[in-house]
């Protein structure tokens, strides 16, 4: 018998923002598998958002999300890339760069607070396959999904910087894929699969966003692909909550749903569409359902 | 453009500040721009550059390596990178592209050039703890969801750490659109 995971729980701004789905099918799927999640009472946005403007300021408010972990002593999980990869990539320079560790905790001291580099954060994903370990989650799925197509999106900061991300390939990501497969759902390849959503330019150039959505949306599309499958709300927002959007603004059909992958999951889990938050999504995803109610 | 006179109209060269590969390479990110040999292989595996006409990392490289410094720090188009980090992970030069660009982004804010969706983004930060000002009803509707309440950020340390990097600049230039 493994022992229970335990993880501090760093919810990120996107998903109370405008992502519930993602937050509550995470949570159900994560209870399931006998993941306990401590909730994080006091973190501030990881950073990201400001990093294109300010780096510095980006170092410093990872490094009191950091901190507050340290003090629990517990790890970080996190459901959105942007969070995992800027958590993760700002552990990994304070706990290598000592001068700008020194730095950085002439600030932290002023709030009563040090960087000592004594915790690792992850992504839910890297989480599954490093800790939780697909055995596992293959030994808890009660109706697999056979007969259902869909399509894998990492999300840049999921696998890059290689650097600091390092445990997938990110010209040719895999573990999503087998994390998708292992549901009993067929995972298609379609070209290129590790391209951006546009997300981050969204605020500067909506045209130049917008238009990388479309052309993934159309590469899945031709690919055959029933669902995509996301694991960030980021992500997830312009493909799901755009999408309507892009179709009018290229005139060009899609009716693509896009799943969270605890969605997803979850239904293999056993769960029903309603406890998983299908009902939030905005493309329809009840083609999807009558596929899975037939099984 | 809005105010020309005479002598602007003038062709005048390029402003050439050759200490400005310095300047980046100095920052956390910027070290690597002295060894960009100008392949291309930024440009071309960049998901911007293929829907926008004017973003190309090869060339805003090449600028910043030149020290053109003026006008490559007022370029809207720097504020096009995705942050996918494909240029970075491709670069057979091993320069950090992603962070060079970030870098000179970085330094034109301290030009006061700043979009305004960044001021905001600190602003809310600085105000709430999170990145988006998240409504109240969205609040409530969580514990009908099931989901616990949202945390609450200490904002007068938050405030304070935001205070101490020098990061009230991006929220007090609310200048550009």
């Amino acid at each position: 018998m493994m022992t229970n995971l335990r993880y501090l729980f760093f919810l990120g701004c996107t998903i109370p923002y405008r992502v519930s789905s993602y937050e509550i099918s995470a949570r159900k799927v994560l209870s399931k598998l006998d993941v306990e999640l401590i909730e994080m009472s006091d973190f501030n946005c990881c950073g990201l958002p400001v990093d294109p403007a300010d780096h510095e300021m980006m170092v410093a408010l990872a490094a009191r999300n950091l901190c507050l972990a340290e003090q629990q002593g517990l790890n970080i999980i996190t459901l959105c890339t942007g969070c995992a990869t800027t958590l993760r990539k700002v552990n990994r320079m304070l706990k290598e760069n000592k001068e700008m560790k020194s730095r950085i905790n002439e600030y932290l001291k002023e709030i009563d607070m040090e960087f000592k580099g004594t915790i690792e954060t992850k992504h839910s994903i890297q989480a599954f396959k490093e800790d939780l370990g697909l055995d596992r989650i293959r030994q808890a799925i009660q109706r697999p999904l056979s007969g259902l197509k869909v399509a894998e999106h990492c999300g840049c900061h999921l696998l890059r910087p290689t650097k600091v991300a390092g445990y997938d390939d990110p010209e040719d990501p895999a573990v999503l894929k087998s994390l998708i497969e292992l549901t009993g759902a067929e995972c298609v390849d379609y070209p290129d699969e590790p391209e951006c959503c546009g997300y981050t330019v969204i605020g500067i150039d909506e045209k130049v966003a917008l238009q990388l959505s479309r052309e993934k949306l159309r590469h899945v599309k031709m690919a055959g692909a029933e669902a995509l499958i996301t694991v960030c709300p980021s992500c997830h927002l312009m493909f799901d909550v755009q999408q309507s959007r892009i179709e009018r603004m290229f005139k060009e059909k899609f009716e693509l749903p896009v799943l969270h992958y605890p969605q997803l999951l979850g239904l293999a889990l056993g769960f029903a569409p309603e406890e998983l938050s299908f009902n939030d999504l905005r493309v329809d995803p009840s083609r999807i359902l009558e596929i899975v109610k037939e099984i | 453009m809005m105010h020309q006179t005479e002598d602007s109209i003038d062709v005048k060269p390029l402003r050439i500040d050759p200490s400005f590969k310095r300047e980046v390479m100095k920052e956390d990110g910027g070290e690597t721009l002295k060894v960009c040999f100008q392949c291309g292989t930024c440009t071309s595996s960049c998901p911007t550059a293929r829907f926008s006409d004017s973003y190309r990392p090869r060339t805003i490289l090449r600028m910043a390596q030149l020290g053109i410094r003026e006008k490559t720090l007022s370029s809207p188009t720097l504020w096009l990178c995705t942050a996918c980090f494909t240029c970075t992970d491709r670069c057979p030069q091993g320069v950090e592209v992603a962070n060079v660009l970030r870098v000179l982004r970085n330094l034109a804010v301290r030009e006061g050039e700043v979009p305004r969706i960044y001021s905001e983004l600190a602003s809310n930060i600085c105000g709430t703890g999170y990145a988006y000002r998240i409504p109240e009803q969205r609040e409530k509707k969580r514990s009908e969801l099931g989901l616990p309440p949202l945390p609450r950020t200490q904002l007068e340390k938050v405030g304070k750490l935001i205070d101490l990097v020098g990061g009230t600049r991006l929220i007090r230039s609310r200048r550009n659109p």
